[in-house]
């Protein structure tokens, strides 16, 4: 019955008040422009959710079902591969693309499981590491900084930049000779191939970062009474940090191509080399099982990398 | 709530004084402002209204120490403005809070500048996120506010290292038209508390009226001031001033003027007649038929 009243208009000279409290209606009898709904009854409350761990365990999965599509499609599409390497190798087919060759993934397992016995194949993965650890660390200590540095002063940029753009398109791989004859020990050209290779892509980014540093953030913080230095720290380096992120992904990602580039050439040891090595020694499943060991260590450190940029700047997390 | 009364405001004396200003170009030089002339007195509210492109951003930011003048002379309390301090605090249209700061953070940012201890700082901050009813938000990212929010943080920000003048660039333009009423009542409140001066500028001619105790008008590029108008409204003010007789006259006065100058902003062309569609000579055709 309360919608019968709920359409009761509200003259313009009379005070509003709500239609449909009682013994109100009768006083709206020119009709004015305003029309007021009478105020609806209290929503029944909502049933209570259901908070038995079965019941949070149904409501985990409808909220994270997305998620949960994704790895499950994932692992479907990894078991497809695996499944496909097997079909191809273990029948020796040729399909213009020869697999006579070609390990299967059963081989690969059966010398995984060798390698993993011995302490050889552990100390080419630490040595490896080790290569990308100082490069790509001395590459981010020396890019950041002049990246910051290059963005804020036009004169150094106008002064570095053109050396730094035409040494930037030589691959890390032409520079393995020139390395050699450079530094007197082998282990120095080889960190030196994979500082080169995350340098440029890290220096790159921080510069695109300081071009997009927003100029009303510096003029608050100037007129907040901040002087160069504490732009620099408070505002600068926070706003580019995300864009430094990206530059490190990147130089992680090319400064692994760049390592196994300069260990195949001239190491000694290092995953690279072992990978090498297996094809010289006939040793094919070590082949792939050398590249796997490749892709799930560029894997890990890309990820530790996003991970590390995660932490550092909680406020693009916040949505 | 009863606003306590402050003692009389003794510094905050903005004078701008035969401003020029001009960028070189190709073709010479470019004069955005020219021959402008202001004062705010110690615990005025002032305004400056203009047509977009006029200058009235370039004038604040002279007086903020973002830009010098061409020519004339800047000062505050009688000293020349050499650049940006803590002196002079000022709220950005653009909201401007660093987005990887807290909102407490943001406000604490110039007396961190300044020196001040954690727990000083705290202090200090959570007092004015309270008075701008934001204390259940200190530790939000800036980035999950409402822009009315966001403005809010801004304008404790700019007044948390106490300055002398606060500086405004048509800092609630980007709001709807309800919010930013409700950001008017609050600053308005806020400038009671504090007696500091304050130069404010904005496009919307309501806004200055229920805002100021005097209002500059400016022409269009290159932009002078073409008239000061002192608002005869007394304070306090509340929303429902907007209907008194006083404010619709005062209104459509500073409308006038304001739009001649709009007008000659948007291009030579336009004029009152051309509005209307009597200037275009169709031949006796309307204009469906033309186009």
């Amino acid at each position: 019955m309360q919608t019968a009243m709920a359409k009761t208009l509200v003259s313009p000279s009379a005070p509003l008040h709500l239609a449909g409290v009682e013994g109100r209606g009768a006083a709206v009898a020119a009709p004015g422009p305003i029309l007021l709904r009478p105020e609806r009854p209290e929503a029944p409350a909502a049933p209570a959710p259901d908070r038995s761990p079965l019941g949070r365990a149904r409501r985990w999965v409808k909220l994270n079902a997305a998620a949960i599509r994704a790895i499950l499609l994932g692992a479907l599409s990894i078991g497809l591969f695996i499944l496909a390497w097997h079909v191809l190798t273990s029948n020796r087919m040729i399909l213009y693309v020869r697999f006579v060759n070609v390990p299967s993934p059963e081989q690969v397992l059966e010398s995984a499981r060798t390698a993993f016995s011995t302490g050889a194949f552990f100390d080419h993965i630490y040595i490896s590491c080790r290569r990308i650890f100082l490069g790509f660390a001395i590459a981010t200590l020396v890019a950041v900084p002049l990246g910051l540095l290059m963005g804020r002063f036009q004169l150094l940029k106008d002064f570095v930049f053109p050396v730094s753009e035409v040494l930037r398109p030589i691959p890390a791989i032409a520079w393995v000779p020139m390395s050699i004859m450079l530094w007197p020990t082998n282990e120095e050209s080889i960190v030196f191939i994979t500082f080169l290779g995350s340098f440029f892509p890290i220096l790159i980014n921080t510069l695109h970062g300081m071009a997009n540093v927003d100029e009303v953030l510096v003029r608050a913080a100037r007129c907040l009474g901040a002087s160069e230095r504490a732009t620099f720290r408070e505002v600068y380096f926070p706003a580019v940090l995300p864009q430094i992120f990206t530059g490190l992904t990147v130089g992680m990602g090319v400064a692994w191509v760049s390592l196994i580039a300069a260990e195949m050439i001239s190491g000694q040891f290092g995953i690279g080399y072992f990978t090498w090595e297996a094809y010289s020694l006939v040793q094919y499943p070590d082949i792939a099982l050398g590249m796997i060991t490749i892709g799930v260590l560029g894997l890990a450190s890309s990820f530790l990398i996003r991970l590390l940029g995660r932490a550092v700047t909680p406020w693009s997390r916040a949505k | 709530m009863a606003v306590p009364p402050v003692p009389p405001a003794q510094t905050g004396l903005i004078e701008v004084s035969d401003f020029h200003l001009a960028y070189d170009t190709l073709d010479g030089a470019m004069v955005a402002v020219s021959d402008a002339d202001l004062v705010v007195r110690p615990g005025e509210f002032v305004s400056i209204i203009g047509p977009s492109g006029c200058g009235k951003s370039t004038l604040l930011n002279a007086v903020a120490g973002f830009l010098k003048p061409t020519a004339g002379r800047v000062t505050v309390d009688g000293e020349a403005v050499k650049g940006p301090s803590a002196d002079r605090g000022m709220v950005f249209q653009q909201y401007s809070l660093f987005p990887w700061k807290t909102v407490r953070e943001n406000v604490e940012f110039g007396l961190k500048m300044r020196g001040l201890g954690r727990s000083e700082r705290a202090v200090a901050a959570r007092t004015l996120l309270g008075l701008a009813g934001l204390s259940a938000f200190e530790d939000h990212y800036p980035d999950r506010l409402s822009g009315g929010m966001k403005q809010r943080v801004g304008i404790v920000r700019a007044l948390a290292t106490g300055p002398k003048v606060l500086l405004l660039d048509e800092p609630f333009g980007a709001l709807d038209a309800q919010t930013r009423i409700i950001m008017q009542q609050i600053l308005t409140n806020l400038w009671q508390r504090l007696g500091i001066s304050v130069l404010f500028v904005t496009h919307d001619i309501d806004e200055a009226i229920f805002l100021s105790d005097r209002i500059y008008v400016m022409t269009a590029r290159p932009g002078t001031i073409k008239a000061e108008v002192t608002v005869p409204l007394a304070r306090p003010r509340d929303a429902a001033l907007q209907l008194s007789p006083d404010f619709i006259q005062l209104r459509a006065d500073l409308g006038a003027l304001i739009r001649e100058e709009s007008l000659k902003a948007m291009g030579g062309e336009l004029n009152e007649d051309a509005l209307k569609g009597l200037a275009v000579n169709l031949n006796g055709s309307n204009l469906a038929q033309v186009v």
